[in-house]
């Protein structure tokens, strides 16, 4: 899942980004309004962590040209001005969740896992496919019965997969849900990762459409 | 006594005893006047009569004198029981006692030829009409004596003050309960402002008020919206800085976090290694913060000879390590300084925030200038760096407290040049930013004597 953090303070920033990486998701920093801007003009962020006081003006602005752009993307808004007022202001914008400064890395994963399905339309926290149940906060799952973990980079492509069963994901849309801006990518990370995925699920469970990438196989039960 | 009501109650109740002890002792003279006047006709009037009775020759001469006690004060009416004798002598003009009336002294009663006089007999004071008759040749003399007169006046005024007397402490009662009441607006507001809770800073109904006090409510609404201003900017300020420290708490919170999450050591490493650069970064804020605090609501109280180069040197020399981590090297140069009054403490802190900013912008290896120079009095000290510069965007808000330039790397507190404009405020001085016209920026303060 692609996250758009927007903070400016590089030891947050830098924890978020991280933080979240090791939760499964694939973070991207931003640190002022404009890029935030530009990097949601390009679209495809599962949700978006947004400092509310930023160098050049307001995560408020950011989340209100955005709601006026009709971009629904979730977004939950950090910020230390956790005064009532500004939460009411904040979530009245259209931010569907708010933390207050200093929060738990556990609670912004768990929020933003909420948001993410509240935007899917899904009440349930696991996904399902083919037999498997993802527990997309533990990152782990259970597939024929059997327990199964998967490392953060398998479950950013799993994750990606089940969003969408059947439909067809290329590899360069795989290596993007797999890193970050910042991250150089491997030549076959996405193979390497696919790999393990069939020896922990099955080889039949993904299938690779030759030239075009890799969907779910059909679902039988 | 610093009591309105006891000093309003104090001047009525003087000023009425003024006037009404005026007003008796007018009274008394008045009537003391009134009764000469009326008692010196009456005088007048026997002696003429006396003497007119003899010279007719109705009456012996020698006899003459006993028929005047038949005049007497004994009217009915208010003045009931002044029996009011008149003493009459008859002398023959070589000065031997023809007759007297019964009551008359032996001794004569006036030494005077004729006319009106007050003599002192046998130790009584006598007020006396004397009538020379020629044809007989003979002298009366009809007197008085002035104790009577003055019983008269003086029961005339006790009258008139004995009641008065007894109605003083009605109308000292009445004038407390009137300034009591005069004094209720006064009072409204007094009990209106003391049951107020502390962040009651709503202004006071002043068109309710009576004119006299208007200008006091007036005075404390303004007063009310200058406290309300103040304090609508230090929460301002303390939610900026509860953003400001709760960010860089956040950071640290989340890496620590990270460092558990982490199962390699190089990112726990790096994690703990923001930590630390966490931590030095709040209590940098932390410190900054103070500084702010202490500028804010310092008295310029220290005003001593201030030696300029020794604090400019000072200030280097602490920063000198900061400054050699980035091959920065400091330029001091001074030309024709003299002690000046003023705060070495608040120049110091000033100047430390803008050396530091300047080592901070310098680019490595190059060099930060510091000028030192006097001018009419006035001091001028020169900060120059070959930094970036202050963007022009950003020119106008650089002071701002917690603004970071579009060029900061985000480490810095906000503070510093704000710290150092209220500093040189503080002193009464100006600071100015001027972009060098080959690069970088001259930040100048200009310290006038305190």
């Amino acid at each position: 899942m692609r996250i758009l953090i927007v903070e400016d303070d590089a030891t947050l920033a830098d924890g978020l980004s991280v933080g979240l990486r090791l939760s499964g998701f694939t973070p991207e920093l931003v640190t002022t309004c404009a890029d935030a801007d530009e990097a949601l003009a390009q679209g495809g962020f599962a949700a978006v962590v947004l400092d509310i006081m930023l160098p050049d003006g307001s995560g408020l602005d950011v989340l209100s040209r955005m709601r006026g752009k009709d971009d629904r993307t979730p977004i939950l808004l950090l910020t230390a001005l956790d005064q009532v007022r500004d939460r009411i202001a904040g979530l009245d914008l259209g931010a569907d969740d708010y933390l207050g400064k200093p929060f738990d890395l556990d609670e912004v994963t768990a929020r933003l896992r909420s948001i993410v399905r509240r935007a899917e339309g899904r009440a349930q926290a696991d996904l399902q496919w083919n037999g498997l149940s993802v527990d997309p906060a533990r990152m782990n799952g259970r597939h024929n019965d059997r327990d199964i973990e998967f490392s953060p980079r398998e479950f950013a492509i799993l994750r990606a997969l089940l969003e969408r069963p059947g439909a067809i994901l290329s590899r360069s849309a795989l290596e993007d849900r797999l890193y970050g801006w910042q991250d150089g990518v491997e030549s076959n990370a996405v193979e390497v990762h696919i790999h393990k995925l069939r020896a922990k699920l099955g080889a039949d469970f993904i299938q690779t459409i030759r030239g075009a990438g890799y969907k779910l196989a059909k679902d039988a039960s | 006594m610093n009591s309105i009501r006891i000093r309003l109650f104090l001047i009525l109740l003087l000023a009425t005893g003024v006037v009404w002890l005026s007003a008796f002792l007018w009274i008394q003279q008045s009537t003391r006047a009134e009764v000469e006047r009326v008692l010196d006709a009456r005088l007048a009037e026997s002696g003429q009569m006396v003497s007119s009775l003899i010279s007719d020759r109705r009456i012996d001469v020698a006899r003459a004198a006993t028929v005047v006690p038949e005049f007497e004060f004994a009217e009915d009416g208010p003045t009931a029981g002044y029996s009011h004798r008149l003493s009459c002598q008859i002398w023959s003009l070589d000065g031997v006692l023809v007759g007297k009336s019964g009551s008359a002294p032996a001794e004569s009663l006036s030494g005077q030829d004729a006319g009106f006089s007050s003599n002192i007999v046998d130790g009584e004071e006598w007020r006396v009409y004397t009538v020379i008759n020629e044809d007989l040749g003979v002298r009366v003399m009809v007197g008085d004596s002035h104790t009577v007169r003055d019983r008269l006046v003086r029961d005339v005024t006790t009258g008139l003050v004995l009641p008065a007397l007894m109605v003083l402490p009605i109308l000292a009662g009445l004038i407390w309960l009137s300034v009591q009441r005069g004094l209720l607006p006064l009072d409204r507001l007094a009990n209106g402002l003391s049951r107020r809770s502390a962040d009651d800073l709503n202004p006071v109904a002043v068109w309710t008020m009576p004119r006299e006090i208007r200008p006091v409510g007036t005075a404390l609404n303004g007063l009310f919206s200058r406290v309300g201003a103040v304090r609508e900017r230090e929460k301002a300020f303390t939610s900026f800085a509860a953003h400001e420290l709760k960010t860089p708490l956040a950071g640290i919170k989340t890496q620590a976090q990270v460092a558990m999450m982490a199962s390699d050591d190089a990112t726990r490493t790096s994690a703990l290694r923001r930590i630390q650069h966490g931590v030095d970064r709040t209590d940098r804020m932390v410190r900054q913060l103070l500084s702010l605090a202490s500028v804010d609501g310092a008295e310029v109280g220290q005003k001593v000879d201030v030696n300029i180069v020794a604090i400019v040197r000072d200030v280097a020399d602490d920063l000198t390590r900061l400054a050699a981590a980035k091959g920065v090297s400091l330029e001091i140069s001074e030309s024709g300084t003299i002690p000046i009054q003023s705060d070495p403490i608040l120049l110091a802190l000033a100047l430390r925030n803008v050396i530091d900013n300047a080592i901070a912008v310098a680019p490595d290896g190059s060099k930060v200038e510091i000028k030192i120079e006097m001018f009419e009095a006035r001091l001028q000290i020169r900060v120059m760096d070959r930094g970036p510069g202050i963007a022009d965007c950003d020119r106008a808000r650089i002071t701002d407290r917690f603004f970071r330039g579009a060029g900061s790397n985000g480490d810095g507190s906000g503070l510093g040049l704000a710290i150092v404009e209220t500093a040189v405020k503080r002193l009464g001085g100006q600071l100015e930013f001027t972009p060098r016209p080959d690069g970088g920026e001259v930040v100048s303060m200009v310290i006038p004597q305190l």
